[in-house]
């Protein structure tokens, strides 16, 4: 039998996650040592997924099935293919670079990482599950640890609220998809929740256009989509640093992916029904989200809001429902992952030296921390899709699928390009390099060497990706056609 | 012929800033040759390469193509024609003096040249790629570096005052004019590109060059309308993004703020090379790609263009700030470049046309060189007299007379005097042109008339009249590493205005094979 590598790469963290919670309470540096090891596994894991996932075969692949309630017909079955093997390397990076940067927590980090871990577990599982109900059973994980975390760990002023806020609504959002997600077990009659087995269900049109927009919208409340986004912000803003970056660099692409994985793909017609809808939120998204970006003064709900404009991008191309828009917005699943969990980690960090977020307050900061306002910069490069970074590579072909189906929208959509600018340009010529303050001038050091490890790496990937987009272009578009088959193009 | 002259000039820059990321900070010295030394590599290559380019041979030369974007059907292809190969030495050139220029910044030095060197990495891409996403992922990155080069190195004086009670340095201002400015006009390139893109399939320059022009049917037409209006806006957002790059009036208002504010090697490469890529993108792209729009809008652009001649000549007398002026000359000697174009694109085929492209392509290079001069120049005398008023100077001859030398030779290409390069190139534009648009070409010779004028205000102000005493024992001369700057250029100036024919030579074929396959 071969490796089971997948199951690994899922348990991995759990299993970190409770042999840490059995050291005891003061043993802070074992817990972070042991926290770094499970997340360099998990990395080196999900890099070898990504990496030795054969092209040439496409489909998925590193498939386990193994029978866990089969009276209900519930399997546990994991497998990757060319849209979410960037994801679970998203995950793993993303899980790497925020044990670096939480390195200096002080308060409890043996239930931080714990709770981060099995959050971690989750988000994985999410990503490589074939099985309806095990997906959700995953993405109950990943989002419960979310309250804790955010609510013992986050911003004073508002944890409470934004942690209350944040499990509601997505609550609520999988609440309706999992009605929408019984409905097809049900109608399916097969007794099964495998989604190979539903794929080959044949819904009828009529139940396919019903059972749509819950499935395809409960999930997308978590991606952050239009006008169910207002409590992602606010859950940013009152996370924990590490967790910011868990939350918008992965856990959005968690719903978008969730709505792609079990709305489009098991429900094609109803997708294609539904398009134009899904089309104009996404415009909302990316515009409006980015003039209120442009408008906030607080750092951290900048950068929030922000993430509402770019997860836009992602819907708009799954709304195009062709090759190159699906493409650039599996690519750009990953590149704002990346890029987000860079911003929050920047955020963060200025945050934990000047102890305000308010932009007016903050400044001169590349002085102080010159590799912090680098990383920054490449990071508002890609936000503002510059052509050889990672966001220009994603955001292009969404345009194009734009084009071929509804030109007028990429000429609206296209503004949030300048808005962009003009807001992450603010933000550095401010916080970075407008006048310090003579308090800040004394108190403000550097980042840690560890810090500097999370910033370069993240940097690192952006700049790849942006310079050679073939490294992750034939893996995506190799997912897509798959999914293309079922409208009978490609 | 496999070579890989083209990414090795390309891509020298970019590993020289690799380099100088991993010296020390404070070497400010070992930071200033490393980078010079950085960007003479270049120089060396194109000799090379220009040495080694055929002349008589139609079409691209030192081709080389790689899987870039295979999702997109776009391809890292580069290649030099005449066109090119003549902007690729300007840029190779104007960089190491450029750098050169820099060795009196003290502030950061290894950001500011590891800026400046992406910053031709950035250019130099814009002239070699042969693939129309390649093109625009260069033409983008060589704003970021531009845009922190006047924001962060930019003059420290002056304020800009935004509403009464909101006022911001003048260079925040004016980089964010610059960039807001250009990524807005860049955003119809991007469009159009895509929309091409969409409905051809590929992104290769050579193969679109055979295919756009002629499509006869579009995929997806906004708002159903007719193929014709679809082309037509789609030429207009090319032509917009270019002329905001020219600068073509009216949409030049940024450059004097951007020029003014940035520091003197800056300015240098804004004027020298910057402008040119709007020009290029008109030649390159423009012309071939949209020959009957262009040949349609024509005279639209000819009026464009006479209006930045006649009113960049009549701006840059009406200023007082030295750097601003010279900042308007580019606006007014830039028309001329864009009056080339228009004209070859009315009467596209014909003898007068190649004429008037041989004019603007010259022109462009000419531009290059007395603009870097000029600007230079100014800096020379700002980091002396930490002033820019035109009032406050007077009589700096006899205290530095060999700076004042320089400035009137420098000037006087700038202003088009048979025996300098200036005067050949805007000969030939207005021989071409004539006989094509002969009204336009007419008005512009107000333009002419003023650009004496506002030259030679700026000598008289500067050098001449009573000397003014707070000069007197305050003021050296230009030092030798400085002359070492402007020596080439001057060099070149003198060169090519007695014997044009080395550089027009390959200009002209690299023309007449354009008109040829455009009709």
């Amino acid at each position: 039998m071969q490796f089971p590598i997948l199951s690994v790469i899922v348990f991995t963290p759990i299993l970190a996650g409770i042999l840490i919670l059995l050291f005891p309470a003061d043993r802070k540096n074992e817990v972070r040592v042991t926290a770094l090891a499970a997340a360099i596994v998990s990395l080196l894991l999900s890099a070898w997924v990504y990496f030795s996932y054969d092209m040439s075969m496409g489909g998925y692949q590193f498939l386990e099935k193994y029978t866990w309630l089969p009276q209900l017909g519930i399997s546990f079955s994991v497998g990757v293919n060319g849209m979410n093997a960037p994801l679970v390397l998203l995950t793993g990076v993303v899980m790497f670079t925020g044990v670096l940067i939480s390195w200096g927590l002080d308060d409890r980090p043996r239930e931080f990482f714990a709770f981060l871990f099995i959050l971690a577990s989750g988000v994985f599982g999410v990503f490589v599950a074939q099985d309806l109900f095990m997906l959700f059973f995953f993405y109950e994980i990943a989002v419960f640890p979310m309250f804790l975390l955010i609510s013992i760990w986050g911003w004073v002023k508002t944890r409470e609220y934004a942690a209350m806020k944040l499990t509601l609504y997505l609550f609520i959002g999988s609440v309706v998809s999992l009605v929408g997600a019984l409905a097809m077990y049900f109608n399916a009659g097969m007794n099964s929740f495998d989604m190979f087995d539903l794929a080959q269900a044949n819904f009828s049109h009529e139940f396919q256009v019903f059972w749509f927009p819950f499935v395809f919208f409960g999930f997308a409340v978590l991606g952050g989509i239009f006008p169910f986004h207002n409590w992602s912000p606010d859950g940013h803003v009152a996370a924990p640093t590490a967790v910011s970056m868990f939350h918008a660099g992965v856990l959005m692409k968690l719903g978008a992916f969730a709505a792609l994985r079990v709305g489009i793909i098991l429900l094609p017609e109803g997708a294609m029904a539904w398009r134009w809808l899904i089309m104009g939120l996404a415009t909302v998204n990316i515009v409006y989200g980015a003039f209120i970006a442009m408008v906030q003064t607080d750092f951290k709900y900048v950068i929030g809001f922000s993430s509402v404009s770019h997860m836009g991008l992602v819907m708009l191309g799954f709304s195009t429902l062709t090759q190159e828009g699906l493409m650039g917005a599996g690519i750009q699943m990953f590149s704002h992952g990346i890029m987000t969990a860079l911003f929050f980690a920047v955020v963060g960090m200025v945050y934990d030296r000047a102890h305000t977020r308010e932009i007016s307050e903050l400044g001169g900061f590349s002085k102080k921390m010159p590799w912090v306002a680098v990383a920054f910069i490449i990071g508002g490069l890609v936000s503002m899709g510059m052509p050889g970074l990672s966001g220009f590579v994603a955001e292009f072909p969404i345009f194009m699928g734009v084009w071929k189906v509804m030109p007028l929208v990429a000429i609206i959509a296209i503004i949030s390009i300048v808005i962009t600018a003009s807001y992450i340009m603010k933000i550095i010529g401010k916080v970075f390099f407008g006048p310090m303050t003579e308090e800040f001038e004394h108190h403000i050091g550097d980042v840690t060497v560890l810090d500097k490890v999370a910033l370069g790496v993240l940097c690192a990937i952006m700049i790849t990706v942006g310079v050679y987009p073939s490294i992750m272009s034939p893996l995506v578009a190799s997912g897509v056609q798959s999914i293309l088959r079922l409208f009978g193009g490609a | 012929m496999v070579s890989n002259l083209l990414t090795l000039i390309l891509f020298t820059p970019t590993l020289a800033a690799l380099v100088l990321f991993f010296l020390p900070g404070n070497e400010k010295k070992l930071l200033r040759w490393a980078a010079f030394l950085g960007s003479l590599i270049p120089l060396g290559l194109s000799i090379a390469l220009w040495f080694q380019f055929k002349v008589s041979q139609p079409g691209f030369q030192f081709e080389e193509r790689y899987i870039w974007y295979e999702a997109l059907n776009s391809s890292y292809h580069l290649g030099v024609d005449g066109l090119s190969l003549t902007m690729v030495l300007l840029t190779t050139l104007l960089t190491p003096l450029a750098v050169l220029a820099s060795f009196s910044i003290t502030d950061r030095v290894k950001p500011y040249m590891i800026l400046f060197l992406l910053l031709e990495t950035g250019m130099l891409g814009v002239f070699m790629a042969l693939d129309l996403l390649l093109f625009f992922v260069f033409w983008e990155i060589g704003l970021i570096p531009m845009y922190f080069l006047i924001n962060q190195w930019g003059s420290e004086k002056g304020e800009r005052e935004i509403t009464k009670t909101w006022k911001v340095p003048a260079r925040t201002y004016a980089s964010f004019k610059f960039l807001i400015y250009t990524m807005a006009g860049s955003l119809g390139l991007l469009l159009a590109i895509q929309m091409i893109g969409v409905a051809s399939g590929t992104y290769d320059l050579t193969e679109l060059f055979k295919l756009w022009p002629k499509i006869a049917e579009l995929k997806n037409i906004p708002l159903g309308l007719p193929l014709e209006t679809v082309k037509a806006i789609a030429f207009w957002a090319f032509v917009v993004a270019f002329a905001l790059k020219v600068p073509v009036w009216p949409f030049h208002t940024w450059l004097p703020d951007a020029h003014t504010e940035a520091p003197t090697a800056g300015s240098m490469i804004l004027a020298g090379v910057l402008l040119k890529l709007g020009a290029y993108g008109f030649l390159r792209l423009v012309l071939p790609l949209y020959p009957a729009e262009a040949q349609r809008y024509a005279g639209g652009l000819a009026f464009l263009a006479t209006m930045a001649i006649i009113c960049g000549a009549f701006a840059a007398y009406g200023q007082m700030d030295f750097k601003r002026l010279v900042a308007y000359s580019s606006v007014n000697h830039m028309g001329f470049v864009v009056l080339g174009i228009a004209a070859a694109a009315y009467a596209a085929g014909t003898q007068d046309a190649v004429i008037a492209l041989n004019g603007a392509v010259l022109q462009m290079f000419n531009h290059g060189l007395s603009a870097a001069g000029m600007f230079f120049l100014v800096g020379v005398v700002y980091e002396r007299a930490h002033t820019r008023d035109l009032a406050d100077y007077g009589g700096l001859f006899p205290l530095i007379p060999v700076y004042g030398g320089i400035l009137i030779f420098t000037s006087l290409a700038s202003l088009g005097l048979p025996g300098l390069n200036g005067f050949i190139s805007e000969f030939l534009v207005v021989r071409g042109s004539w006989p094509i648009l002969t009204l336009p070409t007419a008005l512009s010779m107000i333009g002419l008339l003023f650009t004496g004028a506002y030259i030679l205000k700026a000598i008289k102000h500067v050098l001449h009249g009573p000397t003014n005493p707070t000069w007197i024992g305050h003021i050296s001369e230009i030092n030798s590493r400085e002359i070492f700057v402007m020596v080439p250029l001057m060099v070149l100036i003198l060169w090519i205005g007695v014997w044009p024919g080395w550089i027009l030579n390959v200009i002209n074929a690299a023309m007449n094979t354009m008109m040829k396959t455009m009709f």
